[in-house]
């Protein structure tokens, strides 16, 4: 490039235009060694959270650093092959170590994990600065080890990264079944004659071998995210394990090419850190929006729930005293409502509005007043409330009172097949243990059941 | 190493200086708090939140530099014990908000703060006194060369010692005070959680305590030993005596014990060696319990052979 060229230096749009065109096949094919590392590590990564070991990933990224240092210095060579090999020599050491500890000693699991992390990484660093002082050629570079530089990979470091990343993903293709069958319950598996043994350490390999490849990419420190992160952001997602890994490995190799990308336009940027921030994106938005688990819909359908509660409670309410007054008298005000259930005027008076619109009741000169409608809706709540109190007086051996103050909170989610059920146990029982009459079914309630079951779930869920 | 004529000594043929004095001494105080620390983290099972708030301390450092453009004690120790904070709080949540495992709610917060820490560093480079090998690794041989000097107006400045020192020793002081006035309450919420709060003893409030003298420890010992050999001296010194100790008060000894023993390994070590001296200090920690399990192991089984041959 030449020199009145920098006054203008490319724009950020043209760099981008650029690496698409792929002219430098190298950048093509650190975006194709990173999509599959992202990929096959989330894959193999998402079979250790399963078997709670989220952080083996970081252990053993630490743990192989002073492989990479020894066979550095024995072969004096930065030949893929050997650094790869002494990587792994010393990762699958601290894997044993990691294992052997708590078995053995009063030393805690995770006690175990930190100690061999930061041991080998001492070592591997006390041998990087003994490597420093030796007067050895083409060192340097070995130091990008810590934070992952894409840019300063060779093509075959890339080869290398290739066929691991693919021979993991075939590995774990092949033995799936085996694989899931042992991340839930690895008993159950011996019962069935599996070699659990041979697995963990086929997963253990693959695990280590993922690790030491993506070192050059991401870096010692930040491995673990790229095992870990994809599977957990995943989880809000599905309960199925084959979408599960499809969609943490999806995860992985969009944070792969967000990072490349990053890397490429602003070289002075280190790859490991942006793929991390990246997934950490991904994760927080998967935290929030997924729509099952996602903490938006748990917040809406929450709301939903306390809507329909406090609701039903002035329903209820009215119908008590529709009862007080043995059904002659329809219309109450709000003194009368606050009577029999403590609520803040300001609020009563939003629930009732609320309750018009939906024409379940209907505000008259003197007062408010149920619906037809609303009326059935009140009776339906009411022989759920007395029926549960009676049920857990005769059968649980509750008071009277603290009867009430359960059924208070599951009125609002027995279904009517449940309501129908207690209603058969307690043989068609006519009076709730306060002396109050039971209302009689009514066809509509059940109406209501479908609508009940899918509250029932957001109910549940946050119980 | 050091060039230094002012003082001189010599131990195993080799020549001391005043900086080697003062690089042992800022070692020993960052093994020692890390240590005491370390105790509470091993009793606690909370090893891997040690591991974690010692990473994120880079970017509550990063944060206060870039805030305050100074890299003063106060201003590094409020950045660094609020992110510490932060972090322990942001896991705990994840783990409750999230429903997801303890460890890996740990994981995802540390390794993101790390990240950001790190791109700090390398957007604001020019600005920032730290390198990314200085995060990991430290360069406790620099130490001697940043020093603080009262006066200096009249030409005549007053020399007190190197900055790290100073820092980690006010640190020290801290950590010893806390440690000896909440000794009986640390003591109960490390070994009976659940008593403790039914004595109506605050465990979060003590939980979030110790959290905070693990920011303070960690950014104190940054400058000296780096993010993740500061996980080495929490963690080592500490466990090694966990096997040994039948007391609390035994075990924070038998970890002060083990930290000073691996310091001064670590330095002659890493003398002979022309190696990094932080990380030989770790990697002598790491040594001292591997032979602590070997010698306990032995006894166990030649116990278990004795019982054999009795029976």
């Amino acid at each position: 490039m030449q020199d009145f060229e920098l006054l203008h230096p490319p724009s950020l749009w043209y760099n981008l235009q650029l690496f698409w065109q792929f002219e430098d096949i190298n950048v093509l094919w650190v975006l194709i060694g990173s999509i599959l590392l992202g990929m096959s590590a989330s894959v193999i990564g998402a079979f250790a959270f399963l078997r709670r070991r989220s952080l083996i990933g970081d252990a053993l990224a630490h743990a192989a650093l002073p492989g990479v240092m020894m066979a550095f210095i024995l072969f004096q060579t930065r030949e893929p092959l050997v650094i790869f090999s002494g990587a792994l020599v010393s990762s699958f050491l601290g894997f044993f170590i990691i294992d052997w500890l708590p078995k053995n000693t009063k030393i805690k699991p995770d006690a175990a994990l930190a100690i061999t992390l930061s041991f080998f990484f001492a070592l591997g660093l006390m041998l990087l600065s003994y490597i420093q002082g030796l007067n050895i050629d083409n060192k340097s570079g070995l130091d990008k080890l810590l934070f992952g530089q894409a840019a300063a990979m060779t093509s075959s470091d890339i080869t290398l990264l290739g066929y691991v990343a693919v021979f993991t993903l075939l590995c774990v293709a092949l033995f799936f079944n085996k694989l899931r069958l042992i991340a839930f319950n690895a008993s159950y598996a011996r019962t069935l004659g599996v070699s659990v043994k041979f697995y963990e350490i086929l997963l253990a390999l693959l695990i280590v071998m993922t690790v030491v490849v993506g070192l050059q990419l991401v870096g010692v420190v930040l491995m673990a995210a790229v095992l870990l992160t994809p599977i957990a952001a995943a989880r809000f997602w599905s309960f199925n394990l084959n979408s599960l890994l499809a969609l943490s490995a999806f995860i992985g190799a969009l944070s792969a090419l967000i990072s490349t990308q990053i890397s490429y336009l602003a070289p002075a940027m280190p790859t490991g850190p942006w793929m991390v921030v990246s997934l950490s994106v991904l994760f927080i938005l998967s935290l929030l929006f997924a729509p099952q688990k996602g903490l938006l819909k748990r917040y809406l359908q929450l709301r939903t729930l306390r809507h329909k509660v406090a609701k039903e409670n002035i329903l209820r309410t009215l119908y008590k005293l529709l009862e007080r007054r043995d059904f002659k008298q329809h219309d109450f005000n709000l003194a009368e409502i606050q009577s029999l259930r403590n609520i803040d005027t300001h609020k009563l008076k939003t629930w009732l509005q609320r309750l018009c619109k939906e024409k379940l009741i209907e505000s008259s000169s003197k007062g408010f007043r149920l619906t037809e409608r609303g009326l059935k809706h009140a009776t339906a709540l009411t022989r759920r409330h007395r029926l549960w109190e009676s049920y857990l007086n005769q059968q649980a051996a509750l008071t009277p009172e603290q009867a009430h103050l359960q059924a208070e909170r599951i009125e609002h989610i027995l279904t009517a097949s449940q309501e129908q059920q207690l209603a058969e146990e307690l043989a068609y029982i006519e009076m709730d243990p306060h002396g109050n009459p039971i209302p009689k079914a009514e066809e509509s309630a059940k109406n209501n059941d479908a609508h009940r079951q899918k509250l029932n779930r957001a109910g549940d869920s946050n119980v | 190493m050091f060039e230094s004529n002012a003082f001189n000594f010599s131990l195993f043929n080799m020549q001391f200086g005043i900086n080697d004095l003062w690089i042992i001494a800022t070692a020993s105080l960052v093994a020692a708090a890390n240590a005491l620390v370390g105790t509470f983290l091993i009793l606690r099972r909370q090893a891997l939140i040690g591991d974690a708030i010692s990473h994120s301390v880079l970017l509550g450092i990063v944060l206060a530099f870039l805030a305050t453009d100074s890299r003063s004690l106060p201003v590094m120790l409020s950045g660094a014990v609020a992110i510490g904070i932060l972090t322990a709080w942001l896991s705990e949540t994840i783990h409750k908000v999230g429903r997801l495992q303890s460890d890996a709610s740990i994981g995802i917060i540390f390794t993101l703060f790390f990240a950001v820490g790190v791109i700090l560093i390398s957007l604001y480079a020019d600005q920032i006194d730290l390198d990314q090998e200085c995060v990991l690794y430290g360069e406790i041989a620099f130490v001697p060369f940043d020093t603080i000097s009262f006066g200096g107006l009249d030409g005549m400045s007053n020399d007190i010692g190197p900055r790290a020192f100073w820092s980690i020793a006010i640190v020290f002081a801290v950590v010893l005070i806390s440690i000896s006035i909440g000794f009986k309450r640390l003591e109960t919420v490390a070994f009976h959680p659940s008593l403790a709060f039914s004595l109506g003893i605050n465990v979060v409030f003590w939980h979030y305590f110790l959290m905070t003298l693990v920011s303070m420890t960690a950014v104190a010992s940054f400058d000296a030993v780096g993010a993740i050999l500061v996980v080495a001296l929490l963690v080592i010194p500490a466990s090694s005596a966990y096997l040994l100790a039948n007391s609390l008060k035994s075990m924070l000894w038998l970890a002060l014990i083990y930290s000073q023993a691996a310091v001064w390994l670590g330095y002659l070590a890493s003398y002979q060696l022309d190696s990094s001296i932080s990380a030989s200090i770790a990697v002598c920690a790491g040594l001292l319990l591997f032979m602590t399990i070997l010698v306990l192991q032995l006894k166990q089984w030649r116990l278990r052979k004795r019982s054999v041959q009795n029976a």
